[in-house]
């Protein structure tokens, strides 16, 4: 196999499984494709009846033959069903070598494990977390896991370099001719952004809901003239309680507490924190922490922020409704009163994947973020993010919208301790990279912070007395003091089982095989 | 010092270490049966802490089981002890 190395020092394969692979030359300097990708043109007449009783009439319907690409979106999290029941019905029919493309792959899926290891899904494209991650690890997996974020994904669908035959979109309400939203419903989910790039590129559309209504069913989230058949399932396409399983509630942690204040200091060091500021928080529990922080100090020198971005939770909603925020914009909504405020509130406002966040747009809402709060599993000295791998080498997360945020944003601030357990999160080499570090301003740990030399942020806070500043080094120096040297390198396989793009189209990194 | 009743000291909070330990017959050495998040990166390292600390009490033969939950080094040495001394009935 022959490599080049990209910008980020690692060696990438010039081809894998088929694909010429184009290394990461730093943000902004991708490849770029002239069109959009056009998806199939299809015709329904006025005598046409959209909607179908049975999933599997619906799946014959679409023409979905061995070796093609099916997609979903995420937004019930770890409470979705429907990828799950999908892939039930394509195993009984038959089908094989199928490639799946959600948004996400959560614990729930864990079902499908299966078809992996006899062929039926041969590769994935996703963030992926859970069993299934763990299996890819382990070499269960005929094909490759491609791991994009968020704007990643919406970019691959717009851009062709992934082709969705299939789209199966998880409809909490929708009426006879495909039109649908999420915020209605017993199954209600709330925006359904991530799946609007799939209704539009796909080359068939599937709405799968368990509420069905009569035409016109309004608000549209995603409109009829996308959508193929609707099918109407007795089984639940998703539960809503758990979309909050997966996502971590506010820390108690005092080590994370600290961090969290930390955070805000630099935010208010920076100067960005004034009138017009706009925010996004990941929903870790410490960055959960940080924005209840965010909220006492804009209270007490009454600052109204422009936007603040989702996954939208309770605490960001209530800084919407006391006026701490103008609007909210919001690819996915984290819990229900987020799902209820973007039912009911004008200025919470649902926005799809490429609108969040595909660089390949004429402009993406996340080039307009002052300050984005980040987590990781390690960064390393040169301030690159791992998100995906943990530190035995195993795949166990995706990336949400690390790196679009942390490349849009002017201040991208990484929130982490020091140590997890005994493991250091501050290290010499990161397993796998998902943000590079030439996006990452600050790293905030519970003792101390590094501001990369490299940050246009830089001076302004090394001059601020308050901050607890010292170097990258330094602080992997005070882990490995604490925990009495280093951890043992994982083992691994000289097979790839995944890649990590960036998120416009180039290959950052890519994860071996872990050995037992 | 001779290990003459199971006896327990520790946890399985977060960042602590639950040791049990438990006679054994005579030259059947030190055994040690360890879980722990991180046992491939400090396996090895967890173990010979356990170790040291049962040479330094002079025990000869001696089953340790350790759940760890991500305990540093003082911390799995303390635990070690303790359980030790317990188990000695001093």
């Amino acid at each position: 196999m022959k490599f080049n190395t990209n910008t980020a020092n690692r060696k990438i394969p010039t081809e894998l499984h088929g694909r010429k692979l184009i290394p990461f030359s730093g943000k902004g300097k991708g490849p770029y494709r002239k069109r959009k990708y056009a998806p199939k043109i299809r015709k329904v007449s006025a005598s046409d009846n959209k909607v179908l009783k049975s999933l599997r009439k619906a799946i014959k319907k679409s023409e979905l033959t061995d070796g093609e690409t099916i997609s979903f979106h995420h937004h019930f999290r770890n409470g979705d069903f429907l990828l799950n029941i999908v892939c039930h019905e394509i195993a009984k029919m038959g089908l094989k070598d199928i490639r799946l493309v959600p948004s996400s792959i959560q614990g729930v899926h864990k079902e499908i494990l299966p078809y992996l290891e006899k062929g039926i899904i041969t590769s994935i494209n996703c963030g992926t977390s859970g069993t299934i991650a763990d299996a890819i690890s382990h070499g269960k997996m005929e094909g490759l896991l491609t791991i994009r974020s968020h704007g990643g994904r919406a970019r691959s669908i717009e851009n062709g370099d992934v082709e969705i035959d299939v789209a199966f979109i998880a409809s909490p309400t929708s009426d006879i001719y495909g039109n649908i939203n999420g915020v209605y419903g017993e199954y209600a989910c709330g925006s359904l952004g991530y799946a609007f790039p799939d209704a539009q590129f796909a080359n068939h559309v599937i709405a799968v809901t368990n509420n069905l209504v009569p035409f016109p069913n309004t608000p549209i989230s995603i409109s009829q003239e996308h959508v193929d058949t609707v099918v109407e399932l007795d089984k639940p396409i998703g539960d809503p309680s758990g979309i909050v399983s997966t996502t971590l509630r506010i820390t108690r942690d005092p080590k994370g507490l600290k961090i969290a204040r930390n955070c805000i200091e630099v935010l208010k060091a920076s100067g960005l924190l004034k009138d017009g500021f706009s925010y996004q928080s990941g929903a870790g529990g410490t960055t959960l922490a940080a924005t209840n922080y965010l909220r006492e100090y804009m209270i007490s020198k009454k600052i109204k922020g422009s936007f603040a971005m989702g996954g939208a939770t309770k605490s960001l909603v209530k800084m919407l409704e006391d006026g701490l925020f103008k609007t909210i914009l919001d690819v996915q909504s984290f819990d229900t009163y987020a799902v209820n405020s973007l039912l009911n509130n004008l200025n919470h406002i649902e926005i799809g994947a490429s609108q969040y966040a595909n660089p390949f747009t004429s402009g993406c809402v996340v080039n307009l973020l002052d300050t984005i709060i980040l987590g990781g599993t390690e960064v390393d000295v040169n301030f690159n993010v791992n998100t995906s791998t943990e530190s035995d080498g195993r795949i166990m997360w995706g990336m949400g919208g690390h790196q679009d945020t942390a490349e849009g944003a002017k201040l991208t601030i990484i929130a982490v301790p020091l140590l997890r357990g005994r493991i250091p999160i501050i290290v010499d080499d990161v397993i796998s990279i998902n943000s590079p570090g030439e996006n990452i301003d600050v790293v905030v740990t519970e003792r101390g912070m590094a501001i990369n030399p490299n940050s246009p942020y830089y001076s302004i806070l090394k001059r601020n007395k308050k901050l607890d500043i010292k170097s990258i080094d330094e602080l992997k120096k005070i882990a490995e003091d604490l925990i009495s040297g280093k951890p043992k390198k994982p083992k691994t396989t000289d097979r790839i089982v995944a890649m990590i793009e960036y998120r416009d189209g180039s290959v950052l990194d890519v994860i071996y095989q872990v050995e037992d | 010092m001779k290990i003459e009743r199971i006896a327990q000291a520790g946890s399985l909070e977060s960042c602590d270490i639950l040791i049990t330990v438990e006679p054994s017959k005579p030259k059947t050495g030190i055994h040690i049966h360890l879980e722990s998040p991180a046992v491939k990166q400090f396996g090895d390292r967890i173990k010979s802490e356990i170790t040291e600390v049962v040479k330094r009490l002079e025990i000869q033969n001696v089953k340790i089981i350790a759940i760890d939950k991500g305990s540093l080094e003082y911390c799995i040495k303390a635990r070690t002890e303790t359980a030790l001394r317990r188990a000695s009935g001093e």
